[in-house]
């Protein structure tokens, strides 16, 4: 199982991935750059958080045109494993790798803080090894998380058990105060029909290593690893 | 030829926006309680060199759909001129 992990310009949780990737779970991480045309033999492709161009026009937009897309997407396509986390949820859904957008936060804040969500089910290989009764307290930072959809999407969402991850209280209930953004039905994270691209907002990155004083985010790199491997 | 392209580009109107929202209510705190329902938006201009206006336009055309605007979010229209 090879990773790679892609740096935009103004990718700012790459460093955090692949730190992770390698020095705590043990992977073999290739660095890719935006403007290779090659993924170099990857399985896995993450398209980290930051501010890809400044988040000029629309989060995601921009990056979504870079020359390394044009691979992402065949890789997808023939059922090859990507993952964007906060601004890479924002370039898979610029490139309709996954359904919906993001929309600008309800409360119009930035939002830098731990909340908590959990799987919705265990269909895909992100949430196939965690309880889905279990709150999982990971960090949200994004001004941006506000997922949207229209109606039939989310339907169909619901129906193929695309929603990988909603927003919940501490005890796991999905309420309204739980939800940080106004994401519709509280979706934190989705994945596409094939069940092998994802998105999500929370960062389990930043939630990995118990020097941080959180590990709740090393649960979804688990149960990647866990599903791979079995 | 060249036209320039005027383009506007608006939040759905089934969806909320909150800069307009919070700009609506920072107007009121200025006594100007009359005014409701800001949305905003963006505007781009751009140049465009083609040997039509209508060339010109299934450009812009496509640019919108492909890059300036998000139709799952946001709605486009534009005014070109030949410049």
């Amino acid at each position: 199982m090879k990773f790679g992990v892609i740096t935009f310009p103004g990718s700012n949780c790459d460093a955090d991935m692949i730190y992770v990737l390698e020095s705590l779970f043990n992977q073999k991480v290739e660095r890719l750059w935006h403007k290779d045309t090659d993924l170099k033999g990857v399985d896995f492709v993450i398209l980290p958080g930051g501010f890809s161009y400044g988040d000029y026009l629309r989060s995601g937009a921009i990056a979504n045109y870079s020359p390394i897309m044009t691979e992402v997407v065949k890789h997808a396509e023939k059922g090859g494993y990507v993952m964007g986390i906060c601004n890479g949820f924002q370039i898979l859904c610029e490139s309709k790798l996954l359904p919906g957008t993001l929309l600008h936060n309800n409360n119009q804040k930035f939002i830098c803080k731990n909340i908590h969500l959990k799987a919705d089910n265990n269909a895909s290989i992100v949430n196939a090894h965690i309880d889905t009764k279990q709150a999982l307290k990971i960090p949200i930072a994004h001004g941006e998380g506000r997922y949207f959809a229209s109606e039939e999407t989310i339907a169909e969402l619901n129906a193929n058990n695309q929603i990988i991850f909603r927003y919940c209280d501490e005890n796991g209930d999905i309420t309204e105060e739980s939800n940080p953004n106004g994401s519709l039905e509280n979706i934190a994270g989705v994945c596409n029909a094939g069940k092998n691209v994802f998105g999500m907002m929370p960062h389990p990155e930043r939630a990995a290593d118990a020097e941080l004083g959180n590990v709740d985010g090393a649960l979804i790199f688990e149960s990647i690893l866990g599903l791979i491997k079995a | 030829m060249k036209f320039r392209a005027e383009i506007d580009i608006m939040p759905l109107k089934a969806l909320l926006d909150p800069q307009g929202k919070a700009v609506t209510s920072s107007l009121k705190n200025l006594n100007l309680s009359e005014i409701e329902n800001v949305r905003i938006g963006k505007h781009i201009s751009l140049e465009i060199e083609a040997t039509d206006k209508a060339t010109a336009s299934l450009k812009v055309e496509e640019a919108c759909k492909k890059l300036l605007a998000n139709q799952l979010m946001e709605s486009y229209e534009f005014e070109l001129i030949e410049a």
